[in-house]
């Protein structure tokens, strides 16, 4: 058979999906097949580039052209010009905002200058769909490895070493989690993936069930091994079709292949998945909850302890990690413990994947070291805030998080510094307001999604919660007083302290930031001799 | 699809699969290969640089260089296509010209491989007037 001489990539995630991706790639093939070029390129499926802003998204290799905005009829072009004679489709190039230039190569972006990809390192670079191209990129090998050669606790070691810590928010150490499940003993036990990705404007675990759904099946039979686990669970969101999708094909591929099932490469150790899907309450993305979602009960949490690796699932020992989190695994134990923890910062390594959204130019989806500073991700790897505004301030960690603003542009990025600074890591989206936002309509936007999510169980976030957005909805409306502000303040305090879940303890977040930042001051300041 | 037994078995899987994803793999990191263009202008097409290119790319995958093919529009030296460009890292790109798919293999074995200069190269200048001296 002759060697492809060039793979033309395309995006296929959700994103690049709704704007016709699937119609590029059929004319593509077309095209490809009326010039009897069929040996020379092929034409791949991909996940997402991370580069959502400009999508869709064509990639040539191996020159590593960048195609943006392409549409089914630019491909006939693509083609002729491209594959044929060797020449770029200038005007689909990504054009620098700041120089106004055309970028012929992925590598010169901006963009991707500055991010290491661990999570999403087969994203926009295999072919979801296809188990071979995971295998030819060592897919399993870990796996492999580990179950023939490893002891359960020599592999919880390496965990540990590698300073792994939660993805999902939370940021408890992964190795930890694991070792505390392995060494509670029952005849059945449980790995289960949160897929339940709630935050408003977060993407990451979908870009990843999306573009690369075998790193999470095979850290789940790694983290089953490890514990003593022969099941494995992936709670994932309804609205997911296209992941739910991938994810099962990547399933049954696995099972054909014998990766999952009965005596998995003649180790002896056997591991299965299945699907739960959820139905969209943002609860049950709080570990507690989700695992009263699975066995059917309403989506409440529970007083902890007794932590899931206790009595999770059914009354049984049960690991629950975010889809991040596993995504991280195979990648570790492949490179080794000391490579993952030589990136970032002193308590918080390797790497965290955003979803950049808001008034910035290049929206998407990027992965960066840990320790790199806001200034970084928002005016490099963001090119800057859209129209030439000026930045007011980044909202991260969703409705647990909080704004940061100028002053905190150079903090350096981890799990501890960004509760310092007044927010959280969350799940990792970020927003970026410009000089013409509002950042107490932000806080407002948030709470009204918490009121709207809250299960109802406690009374601090049920009622509480309620309070809060009627005090901000009072001073967005012009009738703040500076009095409020400290009734807020109280009022987040004891939310915070007598919450039940996570989803109460952290709801105050937005407010209080907004406080701090002096935000909620102005306004009623401003009204205050507005009304006058 | 058959059951992939043991671990063996996988690793010898994964050898035969990586050859096709070889050319992404290499899309990772241009810049420590040795980068071949060829000029796959209608004139260099009309001349065989379709038939050259071929035989680089087999070529390179058969012995395991560590070279990358692309191809590129008109370099402007019609009198002498196909022309092929080689940027070892490191040393400053070299054009041959005339080259058939002898000479093709000659380059990669010689040149690329050796780092022995061959015959047929078209001097170049990648200096633009306002970097001269």
């Amino acid at each position: 058979m002759a060697q492809f001489k060039m793979h033309l990539l395309v995006c296929g995630g959700t994103g690049c999906r709704a704007s016709q991706s699937e119609i590029i790639v059929e004319n593509l093939k077309s095209e490809i097949k009326n010039l009897g070029l069929e040996n020379d390129a092929q034409v791949v499926i991909t996940g997402c580039f991370g580069f959502c802003e400009k999508g869709p998204i064509v990639k040539i290799v191996p020159d590593n052209t960048f195609y943006t905005q392409v549409k089914p009829e630019d491909c006939a072009e693509i083609v002729r010009e491209h594959i044929l004679k060797g020449r770029k489709v200038k005007r689909l190039l990504y054009e620098d905002p700041e120089t106004q230039k055309h970028i012929e190569d992925s590598k010169h972006m901006n963009f991707y200058q500055k991010q290491i990809r661990i999570a999403l390192r087969n994203c926009g670079f295999i072919d979801p769909e296809n188990i071979d191209e995971y295998i030819a990129r060592d897919g399993y090998a870990a796996l492999g490895n580990i179950i023939t050669g490893m002891s359960p606790q020599e592999a919880i070691d390496i965990m540990k070493k590698s300073g792994l810590r939660g993805r999902g928010g939370g940021g408890f150490p992964t190795g930890i989690k694991w070792e505390i499940a392995s060494k509670n003993k029952a005849d059945q036990k449980y790995v289960v993936c949160n897929a339940d990705e709630g935050d408003p404007g977060a993407f990451m675990d979908r870009s990843i069930l999306e573009g690369d759904p075998h790193s999470v099946i095979e850290a789940m039979a790694i983290c089953g091994y490890c514990i003593g686990a022969t099941k494995g669970i992936v709670y994932i969101r309804a609205e997911y079709p296209l992941a739910i999708k991938r994810l099962k094909i990547a399933a049954r591929q696995s099972r054909a292949y014998g990766l999952l099932g009965q005596d998995i490469l003649g180790s002896g150790f056997s591991f299965d998945i299945e699907l739960r899907y959820g139905a969209g309450a943002f609860v049950c993305g709080e570990e507690t909850a989700l695992i009263k979602s699975m066995e059917g009960l309403r989506g409440e949490p529970t007083v902890k302890p007794p932590f899931p690796a206790e009595k999770g699932y059914l009354g049984k020992p049960t690991n629950v990690n975010n889809v991040e989190t596993f995504a991280n695994v195979p990648a570790i134990f492949l490179k080794g413990a000391e490579w993952f923890s030589s990136i970032g910062t002193a308590k918080s390594k390797g790497t965290k994947v955003f979803a950049l959204a808001g008034k910035i130019n290049n929206v998407g989806l990027i992965e960066v070291p840990m320790g790199i500073t806001l200034r970084e991700v928002i005016f490099e790897i963001g090119g800057g805030i859209k129209d030439g505004k000026k930045f007011k301030a980044v909202q991260t960690g969703g409705p647990s998080g909080g704004c940061l603003t100028e002053k905190h542009l150079d903090t350096p990025i981890d799990f501890d510094n960004l509760i310092a600074a007044g927010s959280m890591m969350g799940s990792g989206g970020m927003i970026v307001m410009d000089e013409d936002d509002c950042m107490v309509s932000v806080a407002k936007f948030y709470l009204e999604f918490t009121v709207e999510e809250s299960c109802g169980k406690c009374a601090p976030c049920r009622i509480g919660n309620k309070r809060l957005h009627e005090i901000l909805e009072k001073i967005c409306s012009g009738k703040g007083v500076e009095a409020d502000i400290d009734y807020l303040k109280n009022l987040s305090r004891v939310i915070k302290d007598t919450a039940l879940c996570g989803l109460g303890q952290t709801s105050p977040n937005p407010v209080l930031s907004t406080i701090e930042c002096g935000a909620c001051y102005e306004k009623c300041k401003f009204t205050a001799i507005h009304v006058q | 699809m058959n059951k992939i037994k043991s671990l063996d078995d996988l690793r010898k899987m994964k050898q035969n699969l990586e050859h096709e994803m070889n050319i992404r793999e290499k899309s990772n990191e241009p810049e420590s290969l040795v980068q071949i263009r060829v000029a796959m202008a209608t004139c260099g097409i009309a001349s065989g640089a379709r038939t050259v290119m071929n035989t680089l790319v087999e070529k390179i995958e058969k012995d395991k260089i560590p070279a990358v093919v692309t191809q590129g529009g008109c370099m402007g030296y019609c009198y002498a296509e196909p022309t092929i460009e080689v940027k070892v890292p490191g040393k400053d790109p070299v054009v041959f010209g005339n080259v058939d798919s002898q000479r093709a293999i000659d380059i990669l074995e010689k040149y690329v491989v050796n780092g022995e200069l061959l015959e047929g190269i078209i001097p170049t200048n990648y200096q633009t007037i306002n970097e001269k001296k």
